[in-house]
């Protein structure tokens, strides 16, 4: 009898069915993506046991670097029809005596990451394309007691969205001195309460370890 | 004419199925792939912690205010250092003992220095929240997350044997330093604990204890 004689090639695979799942979990994760924005400052966040995320939104965070300079980033609240950002560079262009002009503004409220611009930069600051020349402009904002900016900032950001809270962010090798003139600063326009922003690290103790 | 064309279009059409080229999809897929390694890394997925402390209010005017009256043997005072150091003393000392100031316990932030100071004095406390814990892990008492944690913030509240921890900061500690000691301050669950400023003969003493000669004064008042 003669044998039947089975096709020797390979079988061929068929991708289709699995370039379809790549494409469906590649425009779910475009949607839901959130880049990552470059800092002005690179900060290493020390570690802590605390389990509860940032807010969202309604914050102010103060990013504390290592060179201890201070920069300030503040979100649009819940809506951005309501437009915070924008508002409260209104607020400290009046103090300061700037007017900024509608391109300024808007420019100001989709700059993504922390800013750390004097506010007698902070016109040069908007015009410029060149990202070189908007990192040498990041000094960091001024809080020396003549000219305490950051101050100005907070209560700018306080008369137009009541509802923020402070977050800090440091690195752990920032020095002390800056941090405390920071919470000083807070303290002294009424703000309490802070977030510490940190990395989350899992550290229990257990019953034994007590009764020792 | 027309018909002949026809007949050769369907002809060409058929020949075309027969020939449909197989087309294979193996680099679209690691195409694919790169990109959704690169979108999933670029994701912020791994979202910041946050920390809440709430600091005692600025007494404008002091005046007004009389300090709140705590018992010395109570009142654990712990100094952030230099270098990663941390420094502990218990009780209260008299400026006006400038010249025999009490020794500074030294020890650090790990798991076996400063922790065990803590947890030491706060025993009573730290064990029954820590029974507590185990008991709704184990579900023996059957409560919702947010109400075990009102329950401990209660017990800690009802509390009057552990320590009253004073957190103060010398001018070369660093921010890493603040948030390790808050953090234990969680960890140990301690009840009273706050963060106030260094009074002078502090200052001293972590200078002795640290062998760093007194700096100008003048830099010292920031």
């Amino acid at each position: 009898m003669p044998k039947i004689k089975l096709p020797t090639k390979s079988p061929r695979i068929d991708m289709t069915p699995m370039v379809d799942t790549f494409a469906v979990i590649l425009i779910f994760l475009m949607l839901t993506t959130q880049m990552r924005q470059p800092e002005p400052a690179t900060v290493d966040t020390p570690f802590s046991i605390s389990e509860k995320p940032t807010p969202d939104f309604n914050t102010m965070t103060f990013l504390l670097s290592v060179d201890d300079k201070i920069f300030l980033n503040f979100d649009n609240g819940p809506d951005t029809l309501l437009a915070f950002r924008p508002k409260v560079l209104q607020e400290m262009g009046k103090r300061y005596n700037i007017e900024f002009t509608d391109k300024e503004l808007r420019e100001f409220q989709k700059y993504p990451s922390s800013i750390g611009v004097p506010m007698q930069n902070m016109k040069e600051f908007l015009n410029s394309d060149d990202s070189n020349a908007r990192k040498a402009m990041q000094l960091g904002i001024p809080i020396d007691s003549t000219d305490n900016q950051l101050a100005a900032w907070i209560v700018a950001i306080r008369t137009i969205n009541p509802n923020v809270q402070a977050c800090i962010k440091g690195d752990s090798e920032t020095g002390f001195p800056i941090v405390k003139k920071t919470l000083d600063i807070l303290q002294e326009r009424n703000v309490n309460r802070f977030n510490l922003i940190t990395s989350l690290e899992a550290t229990k103790i257990n019953l034994e370890e007590i009764q020792q | 004419m027309a018909e002949i064309i026809q007949e050769e279009k369907s002809g060409g059409k058929k020949k075309a199925k027969k020939l449909l080229p197989h087309i294979d999809m193996t680099p679209m897929v690691d195409l694919m792939m790169l990109l959704i390694t690169f979108f999933m890394l670029t994701t912020a997925f791994n979202k910041a912690k946050i920390m809440e402390i709430v600091l005692p209010e600025k007494i404008k005017d002091p005046t007004k205010q009389e300090a709140p009256r705590i018992v010395a043997s109570r009142t654990l005072n712990i100094v952030l250092g230099p270098e990663n150091k941390v420094y502990w003393y218990v009780g209260a000392v008299k400026p006006e003992e400038y010249n025999s100031l009490p020794p500074l316990n030294e020890t650090d932030y790990s798991a076996t220095g400063i922790r065990q100071e803590l947890l030491g004095r706060n025993k009573t406390l730290a064990r029954r929240i820590a029974e507590f814990n185990q008991q709704v892990l184990s579900g023996k008492i059957p409560i919702s997350q947010d109400s075990a944690r009102n329950f401990v913030s209660k017990m800690k509240t009802d509390d009057d044997t552990g320590p009253i921890v004073l957190i103060k900061a010398y001018k070369e500690a660093n921010y890493g330093n603040f948030v390790d000691i808050l953090d234990e301050m969680n960890i140990c669950g301690i009840a009273r604990y706050t963060f106030v400023e260094m009074a002078w003969y502090e200052d001293r003493m972590v200078e002795i204890a640290a062998g760093i000669t007194p700096t100008a004064t003048a830099t010292s008042t920031n």
